[in-house]
């Protein structure tokens, strides 16, 4: 059998993680000096990790392709970090946190991973504020809570809507500490562009200076992967304009394995794209539909008008307008998860019924609350939104309603990596949304924030320790090793050949292509004939990509046009895995949807007894498909059941 | 609503850090007022590379105004002629058909020019690794509620902590001052039990950094409060003045 | 403690205090001068100047304004050198009108023609009366024998329109260079925080309206009155 070997520990649940402590290798501090760690990227993953392997005493080297830590786009992230503190007081509980999380990942998740993820989380909100990270307080100046969609408990910590901000320059400060003590040296606006394999593990990378355009080797006893997810792929998403899948695809080409690739959230509360020009989508906090009423003219002649500026929202009857969540979903009505809302706004928009210039877009009306509440308090609730959302429309949203649709916002997919959060290949780690490991088919609100710090606090500084034991002999590299100037050679002949194809069009226009490939045939309702199609189109695109790309410049000095290209070239790959596995997966689950596999009422239906396994794709050659391993998912501590939001 | 304009726009080049720079002009048009500043960017890039020159340099990340990546000096003022936004969240709404832009770089000897109008502000990493956190390492902390903090200092504490890093106060000052930047980390950290204990230590490291690395002092102007797309005060900046005239004059 | 002097805060403490000593001096000053307006005779004046050309704390007093002013000037110096050094290359376009007040930005500017007032006023005035009182005639008030300045600064005053409009000047002057450096002195030594910048800008406004009509109505008086 296969290389697919999860490594979890024995033992009931509850103790797996106790056990594994109890009983894994150390490494002595004297030793810690003389083993070198390359963590690649600086979000809550890469700096945590970064910040607790110098304190213990590693020799940490830190890669970002911003100019500073501090860039990373963990800052964005809004809503708050989720604990099982029980604070509140209303029967939360690691087992139930862990419980909300497997099932709203739609029972695609590792049992264990999960488990052990919402064992530590308590210890990342002692950590936060031990780390001066200004979380909301009540009067009596304790820790307040909010309740986030896909749980009956309030469990979750937030800073304002700036939760991501506080916790990435938590930890931010905390790994510029250690660059300060000299435990990290940090390497910015530095790309990974490869990563060396000597004898079989990861023992460096090659990393691309973006200023100067060098190329650098760089020797580490082992390499952890933390460069978040791979939304871009879509080109328009939530993700950041940087943020890019290029090493998660480096590690795929080396042997890793890259896990459940088709599951990409997407996010219902997004400001609509408004031109061709658009280069980012931007997200509204999932809080709004608390309060707002989503809709959608009943009559087709009045969407149309109102696409053709000939008629406004207001002017609409109340007869004439379908809260089509209201009455699909009586019981959650605009509430319901973030994957439901999505297929239902995409549902009406094809049906004719879109509303703004596109006519992808729907309504989210705060009208009805106003009356009720008054202006003053939904101004309390939301003000910075609707003050964002009338810089970005120019349209007053306590007068008109907003509009809004979805989009790509996290992938859950991602490198496969074992418990310890090691991938397939020894010495090369994955963390935080580089990994595919605790979200499933669908990532919960306010989960994202607790998987990168629990990864990077709490798991990584143990398991790494574990691996690194074993390589306590084993000597510093010059990188003049052969592998290293192979791999070197190899990366600048690629660079070369990018730049040497002098076609006609802009990276941005391809990315452009792409992005609209996936959106139609791998986006939020995917079926087999789309998904053949999109294969087929991407491969086109691909073909397009290597025969006709400009860059202008060249290798020397800083290249934003090559970084872009060599972007690029990855996510057309991410984009064929994307429809690969999607196309394999006959079922629907989270963000995943198979108009073939759904309710009679149109509700996702997966296929347990066939796909409850996590689809691993191993890389066979750039002219060859990849290929397909499993990872069958045992469920000893759950029951798997159908979710229903009715 | 959707209507488009014409722009002349003169951009700062500059090929290295060492390389003498210019401005160049160039027109762009039909652009669509709904855009943002950094789309219009992107559109004249597209217009470069169809003509086989080097786009222009900028940087940039998020376009959600949180990561502190844009930059640019539109018009005479950082994040350019709009109130509390970045340079990502302005809008092209805010210009007029047929208005010459003018879009320089950060300026500041702290902030060397890398190319065109990316600038280097690794100074302000350097600034927070000389003292600006907790000195707590991973694990060994006591729980969260272990100790009540007044709300009303959390929320100060927060507000100073919205700082993004994106050297628009420095940009702002007549004198290139980062007092503001350097404030908002103190009094964040000053402001709550967990950091106040090494407070003194870190006023007096990060300030001693700051000026090491050639940025100019602070005259009041408030100029930099003004145009913090963030709202950080200038009553961080007395709190760090109290801090460190407390720290040095207890030595 | 060694380079505290040198450190950016530092340096700006040295202003601050100076500021404020000297701030000090002009309100004492600026109550001294305002008796020239309320006595015609000039008995008021002459005491009042007499009081302080003999007042012993007064006397101590003298060299450490003196040492206040070098002190002010000489470190607003540095500190400008300092901050012009921080921006080598200068904007293209610059619009700071809106983010910042004019006094804020020309402190040294606004200083440095203070100093050309201020070394015409003590030729006018402090020079003689310290260096040369003999060239001044006598008084007897209340059996005291003093000098008369009252005569000396009012009949400056009463002769010459231009030193009357150079006083007005001076007046305006500082009052511009007061509304910024009242509050400003206040934020630097770190006693200001959210509620208290208001009240202290408000208060420092108060303060230099006061100073630049108060030094200004007096040679108004002169000229409108004689």
């Amino acid at each position: 059998m296969s290389v697919i070997n999860s490594r979890i520990p024995e033992g009931p649940l509850a103790q797996k993680w106790t056990n594994y402590k109890d009983h894994q290798k150390l490494v002595n501090p004297s030793n810690k000096r003389k083993l070198d760690v390359i963590i690649v990227g600086t979000g809550l993953a890469g700096a945590s990790a970064a910040a607790s392997l110098g304190e213990m005493g590693f020799n940490v080297k830190s890669f970002t392709i911003q100019d500073s830590p501090r860039r990373a786009h963990s800052i964005a992230a809004q809503g708050g970090i989720n604990a099982a503190k029980n604070y509140p007081n209303d029967g939360d509980s690691v087992f139930r946190l862990f419980y909300d999380t497997i099932k709203g990942g739609d029972y695609r998740a590792r049992e264990a991973n999960v488990y052990r993820l919402a064992e530590v989380s308590n210890s990342i909100i002692d950590q936060c504020v031990a780390q001066g990270v200004p979380f909301a307080r009540e009067y009596g100046g304790l820790l307040d809570n909010r309740s986030f969609g896909g749980a009956q408990v309030s469990r979750t910590f937030y800073a304002k809507g700036q939760t991501g901000q506080q916790l990435l320059l938590g930890a931010y400060q905390a790994l510029m500490r250690q660059v300060n003590a000299g435990t990290v040296k940090l390497y910015t606006r530095t790309e990974l562009v490869d990563i060396v394999i000597v004898n079989g593990k990861a023992r460096g990378i090659i990393a691309r200076d973006l200023v100067t355009g060098e190329l650098k080797r760089h020797f580490g006893h082992a390499v952890v992967l933390a460069t978040g997810g791979y939304g871009n792929t879509f080109f328009l998403s939530t993700n950041a304009m940087g943020s890019n899948g290029s090493a998660a695809i480096k590690a795929f080409h080396k042997g890793a394995m890259f896990a459940n690739p088709c599951y990409a959230q997407i996010h219902p509360t997004c400001i609509p794209v408004h031109g061709e020009f658009q280069s980012k989508l931007t997200l509204m906090s999932e809080s709004l539909r608390n309060d707002g009423r989503i809709w959608v003219p009943a009559k087709k002649e009045d969407a149309e008008a109102i696409r053709a500026g000939k008629l406004k929202p207001t002017q609409i009857a109340e007869e004439n307008r379908d809260y089509y969540l209201e009455r699909r979903y009586p019981a959650f009505g605009n509430l319901v998860p973030r994957d439901v809302a999505s297929r239902a706004a995409k549902e009406r928009c094809d049906a004719g019924f879109g509303v703004g210039a596109t006519g992808l877009a729907v309504y989210l009306d705060f009208k009805s609350s106003i009356d009720r509440l008054g202006k003053n308090v939904i101004e309390s609730r939301y003000g910075n939104l609707f003050q964002m959302y009338e810089k970005i429309v120019d349209e007053n949203p306590y007068e008109t309603p907003m509009m809004i649709y979805p989009a790509i916002h996290y992938t859950m997919g991602g490198i496969w990596v074992d418990y310890e959060l090691q991938t397939n290949i020894p010495g090369l780690f994955a963390a935080g949304e580089a990994n595919f490991s605790d979200h499933g088919a669908n990532r919960l609100g306010a989960s994202a924030l607790m998987q990168g710090l629990a990864d990077g606090y709490f798991v990584l500084p143990y398991t790494i320790q574990n691996y690194l034991a074993d390589d306590i002999r084993t000597p510093r590299m010059t990188t003049n090793e052969p592998e290293f100037i192979e791999t070197e050679k190899a990366v600048k002949t690629r660079f070369e050949k990018l730049m040497s194809i002098k076609g006609k069009r802009s990276v941005d226009s391809i990315h452009k292509e792409l992005g609209l490939a996936m959106w139609d045939f791998v986006g939020m309702g995917r079926n087999k004939e789309g998904l053949q199609h999109a294969i087929q189109r991407i491969a086109e695109i691909k073909k397009e990509f290597w025969s006709n790309v400009r860059i202008p410049g060249d290798m020397k000095g800083m290249n934003i046009e090559l970084e872009k290209a060599s972007r690029l070239a990855d996510f057309i790959e991410i984009g064929d895995l994307m429809a690969r596995d999607a196309l394999n997966r006959e079922e629907s689950c989270g963000g995943h949807f198979r108009e073939e596999y759904q309710t009679e009422e149109g509700e996702a239906l997966r296929q347990d007894d066939k796909f409850a396994y996590v689809s691993c794709w191993e890389f066979k050659g750039q002219d060859s498909e990849p290929a397909l391993h499993k990872e069958e998912l045992v469920y000893e501590s759950v029951k798997m059941v159908q979710r229903n939001y009715k | 609503m959707e209507k488009t304009i014409n722009l002349t726009l003169k951009v700062w080049r500059q090929n290295g850090p060492k390389e003498k720079g210019r401005f160049e002009t160039f027109k762009v048009s039909n652009i669509s007022t709904d855009s943002s500043f950094l789309e219009m960017m992107d559109i004249l890039n597209e217009q470069l590379i169809s003509e086989n020159k080097e786009p222009v340099a900028f940087d940039h990340d998020c376009r959600e105004g949180i990561c502190g990546m844009c930059s640019l000096y539109i018009n005479g003022r950082p994040h350019g002629p709009d109130d509390d936004v970045t340079t990502c969240q302005l809008h092209m709404r805010k210009f007029k058909d047929g208005e010459t832009v003018t879009i320089e770089p950060w300026r500041a000897a702290a902030f060397p020019i890398i190319k065109d109008l990316i600038v280097d502000r690794s100074a302000f990493d350097k600034i927070i690794a000389a003292g600006g956190y907790v000195s707590v390492n991973t694990g060994g902390v006591p729980d969260a509620n272990a100790i009540p903090i007044p709300k009303p200092d959390a929320d100060d504490a927060m507000d100073a902590a919205s700082c993004i890093g994106c050297g628009a106060c420095v940009a702002a000052c007549k004198n290139s001052s980062a007092m503001l930047f350097v404030s908002a980390k103190v009094s964040h950290l000053a402001l709550l039990p967990q950091g106040r204990v090494e407070a003194a230590r870190r006023a007096k490291a990060m300030v001693a950094k700051m000026d090491e690395l050639g940025f100019g002092g602070c005259t009041n102007t408030g100029a930099c409060e003004v145009e913090c797309p963030k709202n950080i005060s200038i009553a961080n900046i007395a709190r760090l003045n109290r801090e460190y005239l407390v720290a040095r004059l207890g030595e | 403690m060694s380079n505290f002097l040198t450190a950016s805060i530092g340096r700006k403490f040295l202003m601050s205090i100076t500021g404020l000593f000297l701030m000090m001096f002009i309100l004492v000053h600026l109550c001294i001068n305002l008796l020239l307006i309320f006595d015609d005779s000039g008995e008021l004046f002459n005491l009042g100047a007499n009081f302080m050309a003999t007042n012993p704390a007064i006397k101590i007093m003298e060299p450490v304004l003196g040492l206040g002013f070098v002190v002010h000037i000489i470190w607003s110096l540095i500190i400008s050198i300092q901050n012009m050094k921080a921006r080598p290359v200068a904007y293209k376009v610059s619009q700071q009108t809106n983010s910042s007040s004019w006094a804020s930005r020309n402190m040294l500017v606004l200083g440095a023609l203070i100093l050309v007032f201020l070394v015409m006023h003590i030729i006018n005035f402090f020079w003689i009366i310290k260096f040369d009182p003999h060239s001044l005639s006598k008084v007897l008030i209340d059996g005291v024998e003093m000098e008369d300045t009252y005569t000396l600064v009012a009949g400056l005053f009463k002769a010459s329109v231009v030193y009357d409009l150079m006083y007005v000047a001076g007046g305006l002057l500082l009052g511009f260079h007061l509304a910024h450096g009242f509050w400003s002195a206040f934020q630097t030594i770190g006693l200001s925080n959210k509620v208290w910048i208001k009240r202290l800008q408000f208060v420092a406004t108060i303060y230099a309206i006061l100073v630049a009509v108060g030094f200004s109505v007096i040679p108004l008086y002169f000229l409108i009155k004689f």
